[in-house]
């Protein structure tokens, strides 16, 4: 049953936090300050969701710190491929992960803090905990003009967003996060934040783009670390807690029961694209075949991230009705992705007629339909 | 998701009534949207993990809704079935509006409006921070930890010990009052004494018309359940390339190589390989002697038309190596191998196994393919069975590398590197006597690697 299980798990790390907390214990129980070891987004998501499913905040508060390498993470009922550019995203080997909490699309890299402050349910204050952060940066650079908006945002000199909120709330645990900018790439986060598919209607929650700016761009002797000490700090002296900050290994089976297994379902090609809200591409592109010009109208369904509906309109009688249908045909029911549809593509060649005009045809059209994912 | 919109309210309604007087003992239960926080009185429904006649537990997971950026998953208060889902997709649901219709049990208890918060009598917080009369209660850990398992408030303990500090005897005695037993004083499992001898054996058999007693087997209970899901995509693919494939009569012709030799060649490359940045497998080699051999039979290297009435010579040796991917088996092929050196052939391959591995091949590394080879050794096994890949003709399969004992020229016994090919073939434009010759050259390019230098193009 849940209470024993719940109440052992939460004991576990309380347990062991409190020996690695030492002379410290008696303000531990109140509050917590955990910083992950870990740059992997899949894991420090796992330790989220492991705290949200595991930790009793009935009276308790707890502040996590994390940074992660180059990845895009998108809001829980966001589309990819309209938030973002997958192709570049693809060859610069930038993750992508789709967190459990609502909200836009946003860049991670070392350069970016992500601080998540669970509660109870009934103590979720998100203005509270960015007024927290506010602050502490004034505690830091008193020069700085930082404030939040009613958007939950903060921006910089008014007009720079350096921090963007999501939130989550269970049956008993919320937890409200935020990112900073202190020094991230922002070459790259402007281009992969910019999706390039067209013709894309969905519900999925779309993202407001805004202009971003780093804290470090402000201030170059601002450092990560020195804003992440000082959110701690305010963090601790708002809640009466040590400013201790425990270093956690999110990969740690005994300190966290279970949060492989939430690592590995982050990611999943079903959570990450699979769980995309259903939308539809219409829209035509160009190809070029033998000093000819040839439009192309596609109209796809896409579902759980595998094509439900195709439809694929070319010039007629450039490539046998026979063939189209059959790459039609196959595309539905498979995943809405470049490199399952490559695969696809090539495996039925192996079985259409041997000419060499029908396949350089046939390999044109799917490398231009695969430019759509 | 309910089938009767709001125009069939009439029909929807009857629907239930008689559903619910004729059938079920239950009631139908309308659980509305608890208040979100934060004043909010809209939300989006994103997600329902429930539909019409599935059945709830209480604290499941009925759906996902969406307010200003805050994902909230909502629970249910109750046991039961879902009789009714008040929203589509997208539609925009109202905190303490009905969110969905459950049928329950009549008999059983509905959770109270508040949040159920799941803590045991006492919470952590008073085993270690307690304030009484303003003093803190001094316990140490051990101490504790047994009041909190016996669910004891340190608070209504007298302790005995310095400074008021409670002793583990000051809970034993409190629980002693409260059971009015005396419990053991840890929780190692109790130690049950040996009976005693009389009682435990049975006697020995004078008598060997005892019965002895038939254990009570309970049915094996088995709560897995059968999954049956659509072949879709690339297997669907390939279940049409298979099909087609079978439809060549294949044979099938197998020989050892001993690979000592080109071992030993290999790990003098591996410097030089290093110093030019690139990795030199096997593979290489072997796609090279096939490529030379090829030279010997081009009829490995063709291609036949559907009904089998022309064969078509390709010019280019584009040599398949199979890659066992997320996707499953594809395979890429390195162009040209006729007019490639065995370094540029490691180099190709090594491109196209990051590109594999990383979901990147292009169609035209996979396409145009004209002969094949399987490296099923790398995960396992001597000999196959390989399965042609059509429009091709042949395909041969390598097994694992093993270290065996062989004769040499001199009746002496020595260690060999041993490797099994396993080739197939298309019957109806390939014999038996093509196959073994070509595998005979292939082989002693490969055993006898300085022979590759004569005929090396």
């Amino acid at each position: 049953m849940v209470i024993p299980s719940s109440l052992k798990n939460c004991f576990q790390l309380f347990y062991v936090l409190k020996i690695s907390a030492a002379g410290f214990k008696y303000t531990a129980n109140r509050g917590l300050i955990l910083q992950s070891v870990s740059s992997d987004v899949y894991q420090n998501l796992a330790v989220e969701d492991w705290i949200h499913d595991n930790m009793n905040l009935e009276n308790r508060q707890v502040l996590f710190l994390w940074r992660n390498s180059p990845t895009v993470v998108i809001g829980r009922h966001q589309n990819p491929w309209q938030e973002c550019n997958l192709k570049i995203m693809r060859k610069k080997n930038i993750k992508l992960a789709r967190r459990r909490s609502g909200g836009g699309t946003v860049y991670h890299d070392l350069g970016n803090i992500n601080f998540t402050f669970f509660t109870s349910k009934k103590k979720y204050e998100r203005m509270e905990n960015l007024k927290l952060v506010v602050r502490a940066l004034k505690g830091l650079r008193p020069q700085l003009d930082v404030c939040a908006t009613d958007r939950y945002d903060l921006l910089l000199d008014g007009n720079f967003k350096i921090s963007g909120t999501a939130a989550k709330l269970g049956r008993t645990v919320a937890y409200h996060h935020c990112t900073l900018l202190c020094s991230a790439d922002r070459f790259i986060l402007s281009s992969v934040l910019k999706s390039p598919y067209k013709g894309i209607k969905s519900n999925a929650t779309p993202s407001m783009p805004a202009l971003v700016k780093n804290l470090f761009e402000e201030d170059p002797t601002l450092t990560c670390e020195m804003v992440m000490d000082a959110v701690a700090a305010e963090y601790a002296r708002c809640h009466r807690i040590d400013h201790h900050i425990t270093l956690i290994n999110p990969a740690d089976e005994t300190v966290f029961p279970g949060i492989n297994n939430k690592t590995k379902e982050l990611q999943t090609w079903e959570w990450i694209y699979g769980k995309t809200p259903k939308f539809n591409i219409s829209t035509c592109f160009n190809m070029v075949y033998e000093q000819s010009l040839l439009e192309v109208k596609v109209d796809i369904h896409v579902k759980h991230g595998r094509i439900e509906v195709c439809n694929i309109d070319l010039p007629e009688q450039w490539l046998p009705p026979a063939m189209c249908n059959e790459l039609e045909e196959n595309l539905i029911g498979s995943k809405f992705c470049p490199s399952e549809t490559t695969a696809l593509a090539s495996a039925l060649l192996r079985i259409c007629p041997q000419n060499y005009e029908l396949h350089s045809k046939w390999s044109l059209l799917c490398e231009n339909v695969m430019t759509l994912m | 998701m309910s089938i009767f919109d709001k125009s069939a309210f009439k029909f929807s309604h009857q629907h239930r009534l008689f559903r619910t007087s004729a059938i079920s003992s239950g009631q139908i239960v309308q659980f509305k949207l608890s208040d979100i926080g934060e004043g909010i009185t809209e939300v989006t429904v994103k997600e329902w993990y429930v539909k019409e006649g599935d059945s709830v537990s209480q604290f499941d997971s009925i759906c996902e809704v969406q307010s200003d950026k805050a994902s909230v998953t909502i629970t249910s208060r109750y046991d039961g079935i879902i009789r009714k889902l008040h929203y589509n997709l997208d539609e925009i649901a109202y905190v303490g509006k009905p969110l969905v219709d459950i049928e329950t049990d009549a008999l059983k208890d509905v959770a109270s409006e508040e949040d159920v918060v799941e803590t045991p009598a006492v919470s952590h917080e008073e085993h270690t921070h307690q304030e009484i009369k303003g003093h803190k209660t001094l316990a140490t850990p051990a101490v504790r930890r047994l009041a909190m398992e016996n669910n004891i408030k340190l608070s209504e303990v007298v302790g005995t010990g310095k400074d008021n500090r409670i002793l583990k005897e000051d809970i034993l005695n409190y629980l002693a009052k409260q059971t009015g037993a005396i419990l053991p004083p840890s929780p190692k499992p109790e130690i049950i004494p040996p009976l005693p001898k009389s009682e435990t054996a049975p006697a020995a058999p004078k008598d060997k018309g005892t019965k002895i007693p038939i254990p009570i087997s309970k049915p094996i209970v088995f709560a897995g359940k059968d999954k049956t899901e659509a072949v879709t995509g690339f297997h669907k693919a390939m279940v049409k390339t298979m099909t087609a494939a079978l439809k060549i009569p294949h044979f099938g012709y197998c020989d050892e190589i001993d690979l000592t030799q080109l071992v030993q060649l290999r790990e003098e490359l591996k410097p030089l390989a290093q110093i030019r940045g690139v990795k030199v497998s096997f593979m290489p080699f072997f796609i090279k002697a096939a490529s030379l051999g090829l030279l010997h039979y081009p009829i490995l290297n063709a291609s036949v038309d559907e009904n089998c009435q022309n064969i078509t010579y390709k010019a280019s040796h584009n040599i398949g190596v199979a890659m066992d991917t997320e996707q499953g088996l594809i395979v890429p092929n390195v162009k040209n191998v006729q007019v490639c050196s065995v370094f540029e052939i490691a180099s190709e391959l090594n491109r196209l196994l990051t590109l594999g591995s990383a979901g990147q091949l292009g169609t035209n590394d996979l396409t145009a393919g004209t002969f094949t080879l399987s490296n099923i050794g790398t995960i396992g096994g001597t000999y196959a069975k390989p399965v042609i890949l059509p429009p091709e003709v042949a395909i041969g399969a390598l097994g694992k590398i093993q270290v065996l004992p062989r004769f040499n020229g001199n009746g002496e016994v020595f260690k060999a590197q041993i490797m099994n090919v396993s080739w197939s073939a298309d019957h109806r434009i390939i014999d038996g006597a093509t196959m073994a010759r070509f595998s005979n050259l292939w082989k002693s390019y490969l055993e006898n690697p300085a022979s590759m230098l004569l005929d090396l193009k």
